[in-house]
């Protein structure tokens, strides 16, 4: 009973993990078409701002609260500068994105080693976080809740913004029809670069999450940007709520399937699950409606 | 039918590719040792007409495993400099030539060959992972040249070419199971990353644990570079095991302490027992979380000895106060001066000279005196068993009554003879 419960909250706070990793990436992925391999780096880009935010701030408590602000920000600049200086030259050309994200990359992973040093650096848990509350007698690790209100929060806040406000429905107009939504008076290159920002600025919030859990190093975003990818592609391409269920999904799946055999073996039934649910549902859980022709 | 027709043309394509593969593959690996074997390898261009002699460093200064290469390279660039401003071996200065193996297998086999045939350095120091000496090693073998590895590793090898200056696993792994049999340690739950040296560490624990009456509770595997452990956490914590022997390797590390502490699993109540956990990895983890855990190594930078405060002092005074020494980094600096010692004994640069020469070499290493065992190039080490201090270093518990001779095939242990 126990073991169940710890499993079940191990499945869902997996679960956050990804869709912290992945709502970014669903945005600018999903809704511009663009193959950010930076992402990875984008989220090692918060997570450096929290261990600075930290090391200037010294209480780790105050400087958690103070990073997530300060990441998104940094991520959503850096989105910003790699729109502004590459991408925006090569929308429509999805393959040669990847190549020149992938290059942009490395190149930050580097660039991270020169700054920081190769050995991870360490992002305090704040005293408040440190622990566990049992149910039923199992623990749950107070920095996994955590993380999965945030998760909660940031997907409440961008299903508002696209539901709710001004900006929403440009982001939400280009993505069904760009020349219609230009023709109406949109600016769709004003909209691409807010939507990055927001999509980037995600990332480097998912960077200061996983701090709490796991190490913080120049190498830290391959570690995210295979899984973030799964997630949006089986959410279905530009689905929030797909990006959503699936992560979810995949996090409870994937903790099945580790629990009942082995982290290897989870791993590959996992992309299989992946592989046998894209031969049924080729677009994701949830698909487009669109009327462009793109 | 298009379909069919695809498939049709594919399984041909695919199999000539294999096989097209499994021949360049088994060219590769016989060829060399043939030709090797006929002519006693190939003429060495290694140059020591001047005043100086020329010697590679292949570390990965980049990819995933600069963030313990680098280290070794320090230490390597220390010793040299070291060396060179005693006069140098055979009154040549050392000029240091370094190459980026730059994690990649391939790239190691790469720029070793780079090394001996366009630089004739007249040895190689370097490597980490087990897959970058593998790549290495018939290189070496062929071009006759030598390579100085500096990592523990998990055995079961041994070349004329590859000097082992790490711990092999009868003075790493078997010393720290005989620690936790010591402390009357019943059960222990395994957990490693999916790679080469965890699995065959858990082989030879899993052996070592039915000849010695333990019981092996789990064996958890997750792939490299792996940060979710909710469920091997989870797993451990359910075994009620009374010890984890943990053999993950670099960032995965951290997440696993992190997340073992989170749900309150302490070094008191299930101590953790690390291979590869050095004392900079200690502040990448968070104190906090590691504090109170053991390691199993050779060497620990508060070993006191005058050779460790020398080396200490000299490293700290190089790269700043903040840096600490290590396992892996002390046994690279002991193979430059083991080098140093057997083309001293050999009065020769020459491979087959210093190869002639290196049973028996020994040096007033850091760790301790270490000797050449010629028979199989590994040298004799003291194990010891450590405990992540308050302070962030690590401090002896335990250590082997005197330096144990390498038996990188557990030759000498009945348990172990199913194993090689």
């Amino acid at each position: 009973m126990e073991l169940l419960i710890g499993q079940m909250f191990a499945g869902l706070s997996l679960g956050s993990v990804l869709l912290l990793a992945a709502l970014g990436l669903s945005l600018t992925f999903g809704q511009m078409g663009v193959i950010n391999m930076a992402h990875g780096e984008f989220i090692m880009a918060g997570a450096y701002t929290a261990f600075v935010v930290q090391q200037s701030l010294g209480s780790a408590g105050v400087s958690l609260l103070v990073s997530l602000p300060a990441a998104f920000l940094v991520g959503g600049v850096m989105g910003l500068a790699l729109e502004g200086l590459l991408l925006k030259r090569m929308y429509h050309r999805p393959l040669d994105t990847l190549l020149v994200t992938f290059g942009v990359s490395l190149i930050l992973q580097q660039v991270a080693r020169d700054v920081f040093g190769a050995p991870s650096v360490d992002v305090r848990v704040p005293s408040w976080l440190q622990g566990n509350v049992e149910l039923l007698g199992a623990p749950i690790p107070l920095t996994r809740l955590f993380i999965l209100a945030l998760a909660l929060a940031c997907l409440a806040a961008l299903a508002l913004l696209l539901k709710a406000t001004p900006l929403g429905r440009r982001i939400r107009a280009v993505v069904v029809n760009r020349d219609l939504a230009e023709a109406s008076g949109i600016s769709s290159r004003r909209t691409d670069q807010l939507t990055f920002f927001i999509g980037s600025g995600l990332a480097g919030v998912a960077g200061v999450a996983v701090t709490l859990i796991g190490s913080t190093s120049p190498y830290l975003g391959p570690n995210y940007i295979v899984d973030a990818f799964l997630v949006v592609v089986a959410g279905g391409i530009g689905q929030i709520k797909g990006a959503a269920i699936a992560a979810f999904a995949l996090g409870v799946l994937q903790s099945v399937f580790e629990f009942s055999t082995t982290a290897s073996i989870g791993k590959v039934l996992i992309l299989a699950a992946i592989v046998i649910f894209l031969q049924v549902r080729p677009q994701g859980i949830f698909t487009l409606k669109t009327r462009s022709l793109a | 039918m298009k379909v069919h027709g695809k498939k049709g043309a594919f399984i041909p394509v695919a199999a000539a590719v294999l096989a097209a593969t499994l021949a360049g593959c088994g060219s590769q690996i016989s060829d060399p040792a043939e030709a090797g074997e006929a002519t006693g390898g190939p003429e060495s261009c290694v140059d020591t007409s001047g005043d100086s002699v020329k010697v590679g460093f292949l570390n990965s200064l980049s990819g995933t495993m600069a963030i313990s290469e680098s280290t070794v390279f320090d230490s390597l660039s220390l010793a040299a400099e070291e060396i060179n401003a005693d006069g140098g071996v055979l009154g040549k200065q050392l000029e240091v030539i370094s190459e980026d193996g730059a994690s990649e297998p391939t790239k190691f086999a790469e720029r070793a060959g780079k090394l001996i045939q366009q630089d004739c350095t007249a040895a190689v120091f370097g490597g980490w992972t087990s897959s970058s000496r593998k790549a290495m090693l018939p290189v070496f073998e062929s071009n006759n040249s030598l390579l100085f590895y500096p990592v523990q590793y998990e055995g079961l090898e041994s070349s004329e070419n590859i000097f082992y200056t790490g711990a092999t696993t009868n003075q790493q792994i078997i010393p720290a199971l005989d620690y936790l049999a010591e402390q009357g340690t019943k059960t222990i739950f395994l957990v490693g990353s999916d790679y080469v040296f965890p699995r065959t560490a858990n082989k030879i624990i899993n052996a070592y644990a039915e000849a010695h009456g333990m019981e092996i509770v789990g064996e958890e595997y997750t792939p490299l570079g792996s940060t979710e452990f909710s469920t091997i956490v989870n797993k451990v914590r359910d075994s009620g095991a009374d010890a984890v022997f943990n053999t993950l390797n670099g960032d995965s590390n951290v997440a696993f302490f992190r997340q073992y502490k989170s749900v309150g699993l302490t070094a008191d109540a299930m101590p953790v027992v690390s291979v590869s956990i050095a004392e900079e990895e200690v502040p990448g983890i968070g104190l906090e979380n590691i504090e109170g855990q053991l390691t199993a190594w050779d060497y620990y930078q508060t070993l006191e000895s005058p050779a460790n405060t020398a080396f200490v002092t000299a490293f700290k005074d190089k790269y700043g106060a903040d840096r600490v020494t290590s396992d892996p980094m002390e046994a690279a600096y002991t193979s430059l001066y083991l080098w140093k010692a057997m083309v001293e004994k050999a009065g020769s640069f020459d491979v087959d000279k210093v190869q002639d020469a290196a049973d028996g070499v020994s040096v007033e290493a850091p760790e301790g005196t270490v000797t050449v065992n010629g028979e199989n190039n590994h040298i004799t080490k003291t194990p010891r068993i450590g405990k992540i201090t308050p302070d962030g270093l690590i401090e002896t518990v335990w250590e082997a009554p005197e330096a144990v001779e390498p038996d990188p095939f557990l030759l000498s242990y009945d348990w172990a003879s199913g194993l090689s």
